[in-house]
């Protein structure tokens, strides 16, 4: 680990300016204020490595392939600690490849590899010396659709994560962790009194929020979500939207997205992404009302896509 | 010009505005075609009706010819000394229980490992040409097993209940194999993901993720690969079927089964002997259905559980 040249590097990174007024005090108050809460909250007092998760994620030179396809086209993007970034782009840009390559869930594919750097707090996710399974420990992920592990309980469903990346917490101890987990996810009073019941029993939002709880428990530092909405109806979306804002003091957070009004709410960044290639990011509201790029205006204005 | 002014126009001349409608043209192959949809439809049917009917046929008939001389007897004694009447095939149900069991204890976890393999671990290329493998060995004649097993475990030795199920063990690998690949792979690419992006290992996603969620459908697998071997009749004959007449439980000699009791006993020359060889017959049928009924049902099950997550 190497503070110093982190910062340095992030220095130098910021090449925009890119952050509102509006947001910076926020989040910075937020994440001092409100880590510390949620870790005694929970009860685990092992997380001595604390003061370095910057949370963090710069992608520098990032290029994905299937097989030979490049699908993703050298990237340089950073997404800032405890902000929400949205990704838009028309189907097939890549939003979803550059994702999956964060928390090198890309690579599971067969056939799949990625190039360049993905620093999380300033470590490379694919050093040599580094874990798949501590990578995607500290980058959780929310998929498409809702998928709860169908022979699990609600209870058991939020806990796997812990139980099995080997993190043995028992009794009480798992008991605080899953509650916290749910009561993040704005989904405890719901299942409260029903925990020991299937998972897939609950409707489509609240397996959603299910999800977003499971990959809460293990405390990732950032949240990969990708399109999480589009199998949703608009309440369950309103929701999800809702705990996004919630979360965001805890967690970084990338959403991918084809819908531009959601990016719109929820984001502080927008990433646009064409063929590939990052085309232009910046505050969202400046994103959709000022764009600097005339393909990421014709995009948000809805002439292609 | 719009069909408000056609109707107007052809107020007159209706006749000559219907021969040019194209839904009313004149169509001459159209009773022909009909007739030959009709025939075909027929045909299917009666196909159908005739699949059934043979099972209904060959059910019936066993159960007729051998109901008769189902009794306590049947089911708890052994075979009836050479010239007397009576006795029943207990040492056969026994045997083929016991077969069946040692077989399956082997096949079943390799077969499953198998199907690990090729659905969850094997590079495509690698899984199809496993899966190749698997079909061929499932289609080589269950007698030239037998005989493979014959000249490996019997030759110089004696012929064993260990040989028999060695035999029907190999007849049942690649059924469960197929079978257990077939419903891992219906598990959703979803569940693995979500496991995987937790930070679960591969093998332990497999194990706590995979695999249960596709339980009952590889308990079907394994019924049916069991309901499959209870019958089979030719490799035992090489290697398990000079057995003693009484109940024995002891697999290092030659267990009686009740494939190759129907054999023999049908060889007999008295009517009695007949008449058991078909209750022994009623009776695989039975367990045969049983075990069907009861994979059907899990699988229906499973099914319904792999839905709710698509």
């Amino acid at each position: 680990m190497n503070p110093d040249g982190h910062t340095e590097q992030q220095a130098e990174m910021s090449e925009q300016p890119l952050q509102t007024p509006r947001i910076l005090p926020r989040h910075h108050e937020g994440a001092s204020a409100e880590t510390p809460a949620a870790e005694s909250d929970a009860g685990s007092a092992n997380g001595g490595a604390a003061p370095a998760a910057t949370r963090t994620v710069q992608l520098e030179g990032l290029r994905a392939f299937y097989g030979n396809a490049e699908q993703v086209k050298g990237i340089d993007l950073e997404f800032k600690a405890n902000q929400v970034t949205a990704i838009i782009g028309p189907s097939g840009c890549g939003k979803s490849t550059m994702i999956r390559c964060i928390n090198r869930m890309h690579e599971e594919i067969p056939g799949a590899r990625a190039e360049g750097r993905v620093l999380l707090d300033g470590i490379d996710v694919y050093g040599e010396s580094v874990d798949v399974v501590a990578v995607r420990r500290a980058i959780g992920m929310v998929f498409q659709k809702p998928n709860p592990f169908p022979t699990m309980s609600i209870f058991d469903n939020v806990a796997s994560g812990l139980r099995l990346t080997g993190a043995r917490r028992r009794g009480e101890q798992l008991h605080a962790k899953v509650e916290s987990a749910l009561a993040g996810a704005g989904l405890l009073d719901e299942v409260k009194d029903r925990l020991s019941e299937p998972g897939i029993g609950l409707s489509g939002g609240q397996q959603q929020r299910l999800c977003i709880a499971r990959s809460l428990a293990v405390d990732p530092e950032v949240i990969l979500m990708d399109e999480p909405c589009s199998a949703l109806d608009p309440i369950a979306t309103l929701k999800i939207e809702e705990l996004i804002d919630e979360l965001k003091t805890r967690v970084t957070i990338v959403i991918v997205t084809h819908n531009m009004q959601q990016a719109a709410r929820v984001a502080d960044r927008t990433a646009f992404m064409l063929d590939g290639r990052l085309i232009e990011v910046g505050p969202t509201q400046e994103m959709f009302t000022t764009p600097s790029d005339v393909r990421t205006e014709e995009y948000v204005t809805g002439k292609f896509g | 010009m719009s069909l408000g002014g056609a109707g107007g126009a052809g107020g007159a001349g209706a006749g000559a505005a219907r021969a040019t409608h194209p839904l009313l043209a004149p169509n001459p192959g159209l009773r022909r075609r009909k007739l030959m949809n009709r025939a075909m439809e027929g045909a299917a049917t009666l196909a159908a009706l005739i699949a059934v009917a043979v099972l209904a046929l060959v059910i019936l008939s066993v159960l007729v010819k051998g109901i008769s001389a189902i009794n306590l007897d049947f089911f708890v004694k052994g075979p009836a000394p050479f010239g007397q009447s009576g006795g029943g095939i207990a040492n056969s149900i026994v045997g083929t229980a016991l077969l069946v069991a040692m077989a399956s204890v082997v096949a079943v976890p390799v077969g499953i490992l198998v199907g690990i393999h090729t659905s969850e671990f094997a590079r495509p290329a690698t899984a199809a040409s496993i899966r190749f493998a698997l079909d061929i060995l499932n289609g080589v004649p269950t007698i030239v097993t037998g005989i493979f097993v014959f000249g490996l475990l019997v030759v110089g030795h004696v012929q064993s209940g260990y040989a028999g199920a060695f035999a029907l063990a190999i007849i049942m690998l690649p059924i469960v194999a197929r079978s257990a690949h077939e419903v891992l792979s219906l598990v959703p690419s979803s569940l693995r993901e979500a496991s995987l992006a937790l930070g679960v290992r591969r093998w332990r996603t497999v194990l706590t993720i995979v695999v249960p969620t596709a339980a009952s459908g590889l308990v079907t697998g394994a019924l049916l690969a069991v309901a499959r071997v209870a019958g089979e009749t030719a490799p035992l004959l090489f290697t398990s079927s000079i057995a003693s007449t009484l109940v024995s439980t002891n697999p290092s000699q030659a267990l009686a089964s009740i494939p190759v009791s129907i054999f023999t006993l049908s060889e007999e020359a008295s009517p009695a002997a007949h008449a058991q060889a078909w209750a022994a017959a009623l009776l695989l049928i039975f367990l045969v259905v049983i075990l069907n009924v009861i994979a059907r049902a899990l699988f229906g099950r499973s099914r319904t559980r792999l839905g709710a997550t698509r």
